[in-house]
């Protein structure tokens, strides 16, 4: 049977997290349905059918879906669960938020977070801030599933799926949509960025942070991240934080400045293809998953290496 | 209005933990355990709705070994009321826990649910939304602020790229996030008082909950290591290798 995908998109245009998700979804085998739920999401459906693999997308545009508000959707999606033994969508912020009560108004143990399809029923997934590595096999009939998309490449394009449309189901109203405050950047976003700057503790202040952290990120079209201890001393915003609790990213290139590399901190960026750190105490644990280390004054070396490139 | 707060008992954010070296499972015998700390978040923001006199009640529920007293011992002693622990030995799963706290939150009628977004050893992030699902309540998950109003609740919540405000219609389930709070420690009186506090002791038959688990862990191994790479002595050198070496410049 098929396998349905939760998209990730802000109506205009697909999140990247979407085509990373699709690369799992094919890898468990089956058609693959993309669901593209907003409201005048049609920019982010057609995105969807071009993506290679995808057989078809179902496109529910409704003003109820607009925000992503998880009742409605959880029931949008319960509402065509009928079709598909396989529901599946990255784990972002917005499907962590829905998917689990899809689950349990299907009654099905979700499996959050796989890194990995050992087959359409067994997966990895990582527990203990991936401390350790748990392989899980669901004896669901319907299988409700999450993706590490830092775990995964991105499918490509080439695919010229149909778009059809879906209708919402009436309105629940349990919740409501207040505001938005998302925060507006040239700068690439965490989890789809090729390279990531991030600073930590050491950097002392919100301002210092943006003295040297912003520049060296801009001169490399870079995206900014930042250790919990740099986001709860206040020097940089939550939405930046790297880390177990905070993104899970694994970009090209990672720097590390001025971060100790707690354990937290580790399991939201070991799987970056090139880890640089640069720290003044050589004994920090995160030289030990640096590929490159330097050892010095990071207000001395971030300038001077931001002239280098 | 009562609130209602689950916690769980996890080996200790501290501690760094061990996997088994035949596989099967995480070394949990003589390991420090506490209360996971997202449900430790959760509990400071209940008592402060006591304090604030939006709440009368505050209940602490722990699903899990007889030792889950001590969890909820913590919570009583932070200044929780009572105390329900629902006693199993078996792991039980975000599906099953969320079933048990529906027969709770049914017998209780709690205002609102307040709890972990999720616990550090399964890192699941589940239990808050299948609860409000199976209550066909509202849910407010990754919860940054949380305002109480007349019948519903204004709650901001960390996402991608931001903050998001919904209200809820009451009752509700809110997760919490870290930066909710800071939580209190328990002052030595209230340890002393905490030991009688109520707790009632309940089972999962009680509620008519199967805890059988859906998901059969096959193995639990180490994870893939990564070696430790070179020093660098001079920003020159680094920009050298991040070209030529690694490529990715």
């Amino acid at each position: 049977m098929a396998i349905l995908l939760l998209a990730e998109h802000d109506n205009s245009t697909l999140s990247d997290q979407t085509a990373k998700a699709l690369t799992a979804a094919k890898s468990i085998g089956g058609d693959v349905h993309v669901l593209v739920a907003g409201s005048g999401a049609q920019g982010a459906a057609d995105a969807a059918a071009k993506l290679d693999g995808v057989a078809k997308v179902l496109l529910a545009d409704s003003g109820d879906l607009a925000n992503g508000l998880a009742e409605p959707l959880a029931d949008l999606i319960v509402s065509i669960a009928g079709d598909y033994d396989t529901l599946i969508a990255p784990a972002t912020a917005s499907a962590k938020n829905v998917m689990p009560r899809v689950a349990a108004l299907l009654d099905v143990m979700q499996i959050s977070e796989i890194t990995e399809v050992i087959s359409a029923d067994t997966f990895k997934r990582p527990i203990y801030a991936g401390n350790a590595i748990q392989t899980v096999q669901s004896t669901d009939a319907k299988k409700v599933i999450t993706v590490r998309t830092a775990a995964f490449q991105a499918a490509g394009e080439g695919g010229s799926a149909s778009v059809e449309t879906v209708s919402a189901p009436p309105k629940a109203g349990l919740s409501s949509f207040v505001s938005d405050a998302i925060a507006s950047s040239e700068r690439p976003e965490l989890t789809s960025a090729k390279i990531i700057v991030s600073g930590g503790r050491a950097l002392g202040s919100a301002e210092k942070f943006k003295e040297v952290i912003l520049p060296l990120a801009d001169k490399l079209g870079a995206a900014v991240g930042a250790s919990r201890a740099a986001v709860d001393a206040g020097y940089a915003p939550n939405d930046w934080q790297v880390g177990q609790t905070g993104k899970v990213v694994a970009p090209d290139l990672y720097i590390a400045a001025g971060i100790s590399g707690a354990i937290q901190h580790l399991a939201g960026m070991k799987d970056s293809k090139v880890i640089v750190a640069i720290n003044k105490d050589e004994e920090a644990p995160i030289f030990q998953v640096a590929d490159y280390g330097l050892v010095g004054d990071l207000f001395e070396l971030l300038p001077e290496l931001q002239k280098a490139l | 209005m009562k609130i209602l707060v689950p916690v769980k008992r996890v080996v200790d954010y501290n501690v760094k933990i061990r996997v088994k070296p035949d596989g099967t499972g995480v070394e949990l015998a003589n390991v420090k355990m506490s209360m996971n700390p997202f449900d430790e978040i959760a509990v400071e923001e209940a008592l402060r709705l006591k304090e604030a006199g939006k709440a009368e009640e505050v209940i602490v529920v722990s699903i899990g070994p007889a030792k889950a007293e001590e969890t909820l011992r913590t919570g009583l002693a932070m200044g929780a009321d009572r105390a329900i622990l629902v006693e199993t030995d078996q792991p039980v799963e975000p599906l099953a826990v969320a079933k048990i706290l529906k027969g709770i939150a049914e017998a209780e009628a709690p205002g609102l649910v307040i709890m972990g977004k999720q616990a550090i050893d399964d890192d699941s992030n589940q239990t808050g939304q299948m609860l409000a699902a199976l209550l066909n309540w509202g849910q407010a998950t990754f919860a940054s602020k949380v305002e109480i109003g007349e019948g519903s609740a204004k709650v901001t919540r960390e996402v991608d790229g931001g903050l998001q405000t919904v209200e809820v219609k009451l009752p509700a389930i809110v997760t919490t996030d870290l930066r909710l709070n800071e939580p209190r420690y328990a002052s030595l009186p209230n340890i002393m008082k905490a030991k009688k506090k109520p707790l009632d002791k309940k089972t999962p038959a009680d509620f008519g909950v199967d805890t059988t688990a859906r998901l059969t862990v096959l193995k639990t191994e180490e994870p893939g290591g990564r070696k430790a790479g070179i020093k660098v002595a001079s920003v020159a050198e680094l920009v050298e290798k991040l070209k030529t070496e690694a490529g990715v410049l």
